[in-house]
């Protein structure tokens, strides 16, 4: 990448870095450490991608939406199904590139801070295929809107610890987790599960998600002869887009354009848009877009999908975003509603409500490039955890929780 | 060293004990009755006081400590408040210094905080969430207004970042007795000792240890190694269990002074 982004220190431009207490360093480093020793040996990334192929179901198809696609302008749209891996998301692909180097650490213990689950979920699964002890925090609030994850953690021999204090949400999650991780890193891995946090998490994430991209990059020349015009994902913490902008970064004709969520519009407050109404700030030990107020405390965010409901968002993005490499813009739960009813009907693809987020911006992209645009969406995950939100949304009257 | 914050340690060393260093949130339970229980922290024998600045996210403290800041941002505690506290206190003969965690700094803008600090008579800053790695622009700016700046030494700390650490360092040294979180604790780690014998070997600055000290005796341990002894979630807890205001003060007070009689010990 030929930005000013120096991944040795942690830093994009002015933003990443560590903000941890002193007590973090040691292990920040031991895990830097631990992190570019394994991508250099041959046994761990044959180890880690056999482990893709044979447990996750690697490479994932890159599939024409030929019926949505007449929908959004007739530009030529394909889905990267990050759907069809094990667990349901592009999560497992960090998760167990995670695990993996934990159990290299000699650490017997792994905890992660969830939102929807997804991330809880994957990480519960590398624990169990891996052997180690494995706890999840997540706030009450989502515990009681994603119950079902949460079984689904206890059923793969997680514990699941319900966070009660602050707002109740993913940021207090992760709060709780770097407490947790302060107290026993002697023995315990954090599993961060985006690329947020303090370096190396950032750059590590997005490693072990870049799997996606080059996969992609492969696939659309395969099938195209050629790049494609767009490349546009989901961004909560920004995972997903991270992983699959990757390997189209040095390539300027490619557009990369990131969808957060809007929430119930930009102009309510009630969302989570964190270019359009944060500002540069730190939170959970990195300097990156916040959504804050004029004294710094963090002002909590929403939306309609908890994956994208965090008032924080990884700071490679933020640097992609002031370089002008790559755009964001607000997708609002009714937009993402409206896609994720179109999906399910014109390819039958249920997809999660975080990745209608982004099939709405490729339809809103699609109406603007026109018919001879080719578009891939990164289909980051599917959507049975969002049977219960959708079928509230339209009032389908089939609730299963009543 | 900021001088007044030096002559705290001088005259501690001097009478051969340690100097005691307590938190308290501004802001809980609120702007008046934060400033009435410092006071009485201050009448009891706390050396130096830290005035807590409350942040949403407060990931360096344990359960005690985050009721209290959050009840304390409920109430709409500002920087600004936080500023007004330090400048009462002051008033009042303590020796304040603020222990704020990075954002809110950041957002208040560097200077303007150190500026505004030193004119409300604040004599440091403790930053747990900031390492000199990324403190560039706030050594300048603290060397330029005469703000006393500590960072934090934890066990995990290694001997290249505790000369590091001791080195950005202008106040005191803040050696966290453990590895976790703010909060009393029945034994105060037994890693502390070592920790603080590693720091010695590097600097000559005041040591501070805080982390799970709570009882005088305790606080009579601490010091027999460490120049300063640390101790917030007690009196925050002291106030949280009292009835009323009143009773607040007269907790803490008696607190206060069973404490620095540990330090004289």
């Amino acid at each position: 990448m030929t930005l000013a982004t120096d991944t040795a220190s942690g830093h994009y431009g002015p933003y990443g870095g560590r903000f941890v207490p002193e007590a973090l360093m040691a292990a920040l480093d031991e895990l830097d450490a631990a992190f570019r020793d394994a991508i250099g040996d041959p046994t761990f990334t044959a180890t880690l991608s056999d482990l893709e192929r044979d447990y996750t179901g690697r490479p994932s198809p890159l599939t024409r939406a030929r019926r949505f696609e007449v929908e959004c302008g007739g530009a030529r749209v394909y889905l990267k199904r990050e759907d069809l891996n094990h667990t349901g998301s592009h999560k497992i692909n960090n998760v167990l590139g995670q695990a993996l180097l934990t159990t290299r650490m000699g650490k017997r213990r792994v905890i992660a801070e969830t939102g929807a689950g997804q991330h809880g979920v994957a990480t519960a699964t590398a624990a169990a295929l891996l052997g180690l002890e494995c706890t999840v925090y997540m706030g009450e609030e989502d515990t009681r809107r994603q119950a079902l994850n949460v079984a689904r953690m206890r059923l793969l021999g997680a514990e699941v610890v319900p966070v009660l204090n602050g707002s109740r949400t993913l940021k207090d999650a992760i709060n709780e987790a770097m407490r947790d991780w302060v107290t026993h890193v002697a023995d315990t891995h954090y599993l961060l599960g985006t690329v947020t946090g303090p370096a190396p998490f950032p750059e590590m994430v997005r490693h072990f998600h870049s799997v996606i991209g080059r996969e992609t990059r492969e696939q659309i020349l395969a099938i195209e002869g050629r790049l494609p015009d767009a490349v546009v994902a989901c961004v909560g913490g920004g995972s997903n887009a991270m992983g699959i902008f990757s390997a189209f970064l040095d390539d300027p004709s490619v557009r990369l354009v990131g969808y957060e969520a809007g929430g119930e519009g930009v102009e309510t407050g009630r969302h989570a848009a964190r270019f359009v109404a944060g500002t540069p700030g730190v939170l959970h030990g990195a300097r990156t877009y916040v959504m804050q107020d004029a004294w710094g405390q963090t002002v909590p965010s929403h939306s309609i999908s908890a994956g994208l409901d965090y008032p924080g968002v990884g700071p490679e993005h933020a640097w992609l975003h002031d370089s002008g490499r790559a755009t964001y813009e607000p997708v609002t739960d009714a937009e993402a509603m409206e896609a994720f009813e179109l999906v399910s009907r014109t390819e039958g693809i249920l997809p999660a409500i975080e990745t209608a987020h982004a099939l709405a911006g490729a339809c809103r992209l699609g109406r603007e490039l026109g018919r001879d645009a080719v578009i891939v969406v990164n289909l980051s995950g599917r959507g049975d955890k969002d049977v219960v939100t959708a079928a509230r949304w339209f009032g389908l009257g089939v609730d299963p929780t009543e | 060293m900021n001088g007044r914050q030096q002559a705290v340690f001088a005259r501690a060393a001097q009478e051969r004990r340690a100097a005691l260093i307590g938190y308290f949130p501004a802001g809980f339970p609120s702007a008046a009755d934060s400033v009435r229980v410092m006071a009485a922290m201050v009448r009891g024998g706390v050396d130096l006081l830290e005035v807590g600045l409350p942040y949403s996210d407060p990931l360096m403290d344990g359960p005690v400590i985050q009721a209290a800041v959050e009840s304390a941002l409920r109430v709409g505690a500002t920087t600004d408040d936080v500023l007004v506290v330090v400048d009462r206190v002051s008033e009042l003969g303590a020796v304040p210094l603020v222990m704020s965690y990075w954002n809110p700094i950041e957002r208040y803008g560097l200077e303007r905080f150190a500026t505004r600090l030193g004119e409300a008579g604040g004599v440091g800053v403790i930053t747990p969430d900031l390492t000199p790695e990324e403190a560039g622009e706030w050594i300048a700016v603290t060397d330029e207004c005469g703000i006393g700046r500590t960072f934090l030494v934890a066990p995990s700390s290694t001997d290249v970042r505790i000369e590091r650490v001791s080195r950005a360092t202008t106040g005191f040294l803040y050696a966290a007795s453990t590895m976790g979180v703010t909060g009393v604790r029945d034994q105060v780690s037994d890693a502390a000792p070592a920790l603080v014998e590693r720091v010695r070997t590097v600097t000559d600055l005041p040591v501070g240890v805080g982390l799970g000290v709570s009882t005088e005796q305790q606080a009579a341990s601490v010091a027999a190694y460490a120049d300063g002894v640390i101790v917030g979630s007690a009196f925050v807890r002291a106030v949280q269990e009292a009835s009323d205001i009143a009773a607040a003060e007269y907790a803490v007070e008696a607190l206060s002074a069973e404490l620095a009689r540990g330090v004289r010990t």
